[in-house]
């Protein structure tokens, strides 16, 4: 490539490469026509629940804000289509449980949007905003992490007194098998992108930012690489194909050679993070007025019949996804919110799209089940595959004896859940499974202690 | 319309294409080369030993699974034909079939189903039955057929002594090793296949092959071979260095008394070795000097069937105490 690209990098230990399966990785993303209902669930993101603000049977604008932000690990929540409050119920969403959600039914006449949304495709690039009036707006707009962690994005953009921020990463990494929303968002809103790292930048006065994208994307890479020829301070990192990639840890690490001390966030050592698509949801809520009502979504699967990405408002069920990609397929085992890897089984498609919905995944039957578990034969590949050091074998047998204590002091809590261990192990053991059980008892051992 | 009866489970959702089957097949497949070598330099004699010991490791722990452990036999899982193999690998291509037989029992018996079965021995079972039977049958297991030479009989084959025996008891005997040099096959005629010993170490480029092999299909990872080899060739290097009238050069102890076999195919057992990177380092590197130890200082010509056992005994203190290296953890790194 001719332009400044740095050379590849990747994180140093563990790792798996699983099918890549990109299925819609050519495919452009295109606007699934607003739904006659939606049900917004109120808690969409890492923190406290937002407070519903509207009534049953009260008139809302798309845009207009419905449940505000109750505390500062929180955000608001807005309508997503026009039209009328139906009820405000506990409705199934993608966590399994009924859950408060707002209801909205459209009305007969057009979508209405609230005042002040600019609705143009026009760029507009000069960034009018100061740093508190920025970070003021992005809660405002309901902004969360959209690589899929939710954790709201106003908190990340307040640095912690006696904390510097040096470095901007803009996670376009995407390692997840099957998922392209960021690809293709790279190479769609590549400029409205640009201009979201320089607000995100302005905002947690940093003057270097890096945006970190797998080497599998290499239209985006050259995408991304022509927008910051000419712009001081970004430049694009290529990075391995190698699972999980996209990890915060692991993408600090490979990008600048930082390691997150263990319990420690990305400030500590100067970085924050954030996903492309957050960094174009900033871009439409401080350069556009408009706040966080719609994200892309691949839905996608090998039997699919037209696998898409889809420009999909908040609150949409599943199902009409589905209905646009062509259908359920009959042989339908499993269907994931998210990657293969990370992602969230839902027992019904009726759920509501979210805010940190990446991609909708419907695995055939024969791939839905797993393995009967077999005996550990101690070959070592979980340890070997493991990104954080860890001792999956162990931390499992530790958890299935009880033995709490030893799993906290072999780092149980550094686990960062990205499935390499499960994936790999030959004898199907759910290592993964008794992980999360161990990381879970720790930590509420550890509640009680401080308590 | 809606699809009923979702599976629904937490992450990971897929799954790599890895099962206990294909690795343990994998590791067959590896020990073909040097099998097919062994079965050309020491004719039917290697192929008897070679499926008998297959066949009776398989059957004795069809039938242990079964009526001791009381559990369903997967003897398709590959393990006890890997254990079969290796038996053979160890012992001369002239051994009677009741000592293959008595071999396969404690190797399997003693060395696997006692402590459970796959998964639970701390000792390589293949090495458990072959020191078994060094220690009961000593005339039987040393006699080596020689090369070549009667490729066609079993039992009346010629034998004659290895090179490491034969500069074993040459050094003993106060002979300096330029001169015992002149009894011993050229180390190009050692490499490829022309060495007088047990079945499966007869040819290092065999064995390389099939180590490559392992490599390539990340079956195994290079820590516990390489440093074995390096501690080796390190440790008889300085010896060498120090007296070469007296200790024989490092390339020499590489190619000669299974080494090669040790390293790629015993030490790095799953299952009795190691689980961090870090631990196999060491572990391998134990296993280095305490070979160059008992073939040096010791009464034994050869060392690395004991060296393999010994070490495989520190390997639950090893995965205990040493750890990989954590993330974000400096005072651990």
């Amino acid at each position: 490539m001719s332009l400044a690209v740095n050379n590849i990098k990747t994180f140093p230990m563990g790792g798996v490469h699983p099918a890549e399966n990109k299925l819609t990785a050519g495919k452009p993303i295109e606007k699934l026509i607003a739904p006659k209902q939606v049900a917004i669930p109120i808690s969409q993101h890492i923190g406290a629940p937002a407070k519903p603000i509207v009534e049953q049977r009260e008139k809302v604008k798309v845009g207009q804000v419905i449940a505000m932000s109750a505390g500062f690990v929180s955000t608001n929540i807005h309508a997503t289509i026009s039209g009328t409050v139906a009820k405000i119920d506990k409705v199934m969403d993608s966590t399994g449980y009924k859950r408060e959600a707002i209801i909205i039914k459209a009305g007969k006449e057009e979508e209405e949007w609230a005042d002040g949304i600019d609705l143009s495709d026009d760029l507009v690039e000069d960034i009018s905003l100061g740093k508190e009036e920025i970070i003021k707006r992005v809660l405002e707009a309901g902004i969360v992490g959209l690589g899929g962690a939710t954790f709201p994005s106003h908190v990340k953009l307040s640095v912690p007194k006696g904390r510097k921020a040096e470095y901007l990463i803009l996670n376009g990494v995407e390692c997840e098998p099957y998922l392209t929303a960021d690809h293709r968002l790279m190479l769609e809103k590549g400029e409205e992108i640009i201009v979201g790292a320089r607000i995100l930048m302005k905002a947690l006065e940093v003057d270097k930012a890096i945006i970190g994208i797998e080497k599998n994307k290499p239209d985006a890479i050259e995408k991304m690489a022509g927008l910051t020829a000419d712009e001081n301070g970004i430049s694009v990192q290529p990075l391995k194909v190698q699972y999980p990639q996209g990890g915060e840890k692991q993408l600090i690490k490979a990008a600048l050679n930082r390691e997150v001390p263990s319990g420690g966030l990305p400030i500590d050592v100067g970085v924050v993070v954030h996903n492309v698509g957050t960094a174009f949801a900033v871009y439409e809520a401080v350069q556009k007025n408009k706040p966080l009502v719609e994200r892309v979504v691949t839905i996608t699967g090998k039997d699919m019949k037209s696998p898409s990405n889809f420009m999909v408002r908040i609150g949409t069920p599943v199902n009409n996804l589905v209905e646009a990609a062509g259908g359920i397929p009959e042989n339908t085992g499993k269907v994931i919110s998210g990657g293969p890897m990370m992602g969230k089984a839902l027992n019904s498609v009726d759920v509501p799209v979210a805010k940190g919905t990446s991609g909708i995944l419907l695995i055939p039957n024969e791939e839905a089940k797993r393995g009967k578990m077999k005996v550990c034969i101690r070959c070592s590949k979980c340890v070997d595959v493991c990104p954080m050091g860890l001792e999956p074998y162990l931390l499992m047998t530790l958890t299935q004896k009880e033995l709490f204590e030893r799993v906290e002091e072999d780092h149980v809590l550094d686990c960062i859940e990205c499935g390499s261990c499960s994936f790999t192990c030959p004898s199907d053991r759910p290592l993964l499974d008794y992980i999360r059980l161990g990381k879970k008892t720790v930590a509420s051992l550890i509640r009680e202690r401080n308590n | 319309m809606s699809v009923q009866f979702l599976t629904v489970s937490p992450s990971p959702h897929i799954h790599s294409e890895d099962t206990i089957q294909k690795l343990m097949y994998g590791v067959i497949i590896a020990m073909l080369p040097a099998l097919a070598i062994s079965f050309f330099v020491f004719g039917i004699g290697a192929l008897y030993v070679t499926l008998l010991s297959i066949v009776s490791c398989v059957i004795i722990e069809f039938l242990l699974t079964r009526y001791l452990l009381r559990k369903d036999p997967t003897i398709l899982d590959g393990s006890a034909i890997i254990t079969g193999i290796l038996l053979a690998f160890n012992v001369p291509s002239s051994l009677p079939w009741w000592a293959i037989i008595i071999g396969s029992l404690v190797a399997i018996g003693i060395g696997k189903t006692a402590f459970g079965g796959l998964g639970n021995n701390p000792f390589n079972p293949a090495l458990v039955g072959r020191v078994f039977l060094l220690i009961s049958f000593p005339v039987q297991m040393t006699s080596w057929p020689v090369p070549f030479e009667s490729r066609l009989q079993f039992l009346d084959a010629a034998t004659g002594a290895t090179p490491l025996a034969i500069v074993k008891e040459g050094v003993d005997a106060g002979i300096p090793i330029p001169q015992l040099m002149n009894e011993i096959p050229s180390y190009l005629g050692l490499f490829l296949g022309g060495l007088g010993g047990s079945v499966g170490e007869v040819s290092a480029i065999g064995l390389i092959i099939g180590f490559v092999y392992m490599l390539w299909k990340k079956i195994i990872t290079w820590h516990t071979p390489v440093s074995m080899l390096a501690t080796i060739v390190v440790f008889t290097g300085i010896l060498w260095i120090i007296n070469p009238e007296k200790y024989i050069d490092p390339v020499f102890h590489l190619i000669t008394g299974g080494v090669l076999l040790g390293a790629f195919f015993m030490a790095t057992d799953y299952v009795t070795s190691p689980m961090s990177s870090r631990g196999m380092l060491m572990y391998g590197a134990g296993i280095g000097f305490i070979t160059v130890v008992i073939r040096v200082f010791g009464s034994y010509p050869e060392g690395v069937s004991f060296a393999i056992l010994i070490m495989n005994g520190f390997v639950p203190l090893m995965n205990k105490y040493i750890k990989p290296k954590r993330f974000g953890n400096k005072k651990n790194g």
